[in-house]
This record gives C-alpha cells, structure tokens and sequence, in this order.
C-alpha cells in the first residue's frame, strides 16, 4: 500500500533529493508531505498521518531529535517509522537517536540503496 | 593548528569529506590540490562563498568557496536540473553541500577535538566583494579541481577560551561596491 512520507530538513535541495531517492529506490509513495523544520513538521503531523518520517538533526527552531522525542510521545503517531537523515555522524548523536525511537539514521552523503536498505523492514517495499 | 589535531589531519579529513560527498552526491571527480594555510579568510573577489560555523570545546569556521559557474554545475548535478543563473535553489544547494562536506570533516575531527556543533549554512554570492575574518588564525586551506573548475575548502579552528567573545576565524564579509 503506498504512504505518504514526511520529509523534515531545512534544506529545500535535501527534500527534493530524498523524494528522487525514494523514487529510484522503488518506495512506493503515495504523497511526500515537506517541512523545514522540527515546529513545521510537528504542525503538519496536527493535520496529516503519514507512514514514513525521514528527518535532519541540524535545524534552526527545533532540531530533528527534539522532534524525534515529541513525534514518540504522541499516541497517534509514535508507531509511524523515524528515519534520520543526517551528517551528525558522532556515535553520541547515533545513540541519543536510537534511544529516542529512531528507527533509522542515515549518513548524508547517501546513495539510494543505502536509504533503501535502512527502509528494508521499516515499510512494505 | 596549535596542539589538538595536525593541519595534515586535517586536511586528510578536508579531503576525505570532499571526494566523498562530490562522488555521492554529484556523481563527479574533484581532484585535491596542494593545500596551503592563510592568515586572513580567503575568498574569490565574486562567485560564491559559503560558510558554516563550528563550536564546542573548539572553535571556527568552514567554508567553501567557488566561482558562479561552479556553484550552477554543483547545484545541478545534486538536484538533476539545469540551472542557468544563480537563484535560491542554487544557493540553498551550495549550502547543502557545505553543510555536507564541513559536517563530515566535524565527524572525523571529534574524536581529537571533542564532540563539535555546526550553525546552519549562510551563502554569500555577489560581485566584487571580500571577506575576513576577526583576529589572525590559520585557515587551513585545500583547492580541488574538477574538470577545470576550481573550488577551495577551507577551515579555521581554535581552542574555545570560554567566554571571551573571542571567535576565531567568523568571517565577516563586507560588501564592497565596484
């Protein structure tokens, strides 16, 4: 079934990648939903459920772990798959994610298998 | 750089960051030159120059920094469309992938220098402008060729001596008219 997929990162040319990447890697989407940040994001989620979240770390108003942790303790949507999408690469980001209810966390720079192999498992492929 | 991590750790990790996210994300080849160290932040007196700041136990700024020409090739390759003039979609790519490339370099310098945290990207583009920066640190500083075209990465990184107000290597860029 397809799903639509929220994409959080201030970076309008990251959001736009992540939708191709998804694309070529044969996620079935049905809608992408785009915010540039933590507050946004959270904001659209008031509105819209989604399947999947793909989310930066590094944004200004609120950052993607905060918005990992609020997203976790709404009961609507704390099953939905987080993934994070990210160039935090230190091993304290990585598990500070983890323990938050990342279900994912992908270094930028990426490649589409590595988005398709983290997503493996998380939605139907 | 003073004690912490070596300039050629540094630019191992300059380097490392760049081919890495140029062959990833862009699908090209950048070639490393001979890196060399500046007193005063270096820049193109026009094109595009984009900077993130570093902080924590250390710090500084990254920056890259390249010609208008550059900045259309970079933004088309990431984003797969053609850009002709530079406009936000351009800036906001160059922006990506300085955020990229310095945030890798922040990863592998951590374990020297301590858990590090990155500003968001500010891009400058223009004609006939300068940058410097306040005090007088070392940028590190590594060309890279790719297919002709030049662009630097370079960095500027202190120990944080508290609170000071002192802020090694923040630029401050100065619009200069012709």
């Amino acid at each position: 079934m397809p799903l639509d997929v929220l994409i959080v990162d201030d970076s309008a040319a990251i959001r736009k990648i992540l939708q191709r990447v998804l694309r070529q890697a044969d996620v079935p989407v049905r809608q992408f939903y785009e915010a540039g940040d933590g507050v946004e994001a959270l904001e659209m989620l008031k509105a819209q459920s989604v399947g999947l979240i793909l989310s930066d770390i590094n944004m200004p108003n609120m950052d993607g772990l905060e918005f990992l942790r609020r997203v976790k303790a709404l009961p609507e949507h704390q099953n939905v798959p987080v993934v994070m999408v990210t160039t935090e690469g230190s091993q304290a980001k990585v598990l500070e994610a983890v323990q938050c209810g990342a279900a994912g966390y992908v270094r930028k720079p990426f490649t589409a298998e590595q988005i398709k192999e983290k997503l493996t498992g998380l939605v139907a492929l | 750089m003073s004690n912490g991590i070596s300039n050629e750790e540094l630019v191992q990790a300059i380097r490392s960051a760049t081919e890495n996210v140029f062959s990833t994300m862009l699908g090209l080849e950048v070639s490393a030159g001979e890196p060399f160290i500046e007193r005063t932040a270096p820049g193109p007196a026009e094109g595009v120059v984009s900077l993130i700041g570093l902080a924590g136990p250390w710090v500084g700024t990254g920056s890259i920094s390249c010609s208008a020409a550059f900045a259309l090739k970079i933004s088309s390759h990431l984003l797969m469309t053609e850009y002709q003039a530079v406009n936000e979609e351009v800036l906001d790519a160059v922006a990506e992938v300085t955020n990229m490339i310095i945030g890798n370099v922040k990863t592998a310098i951590e374990e020297q220098l301590g858990g590090l945290g990155l500003s968001i990207p500010t891009v400058i583009y223009g004609r006939n402008f300068t940058t410097r920066s306040v005090g007088n640190n070392e940028w590190v500083v590594v060309p890279f060729d790719c297919a002709g075209e030049r662009m630097d990465v370079q960095i500027c990184l202190a120990p944080n001596r508290g609170e000071s107000g002192w802020r090694p290597g923040v630029a401050n860029p100065q619009a200069v008219s012709a």
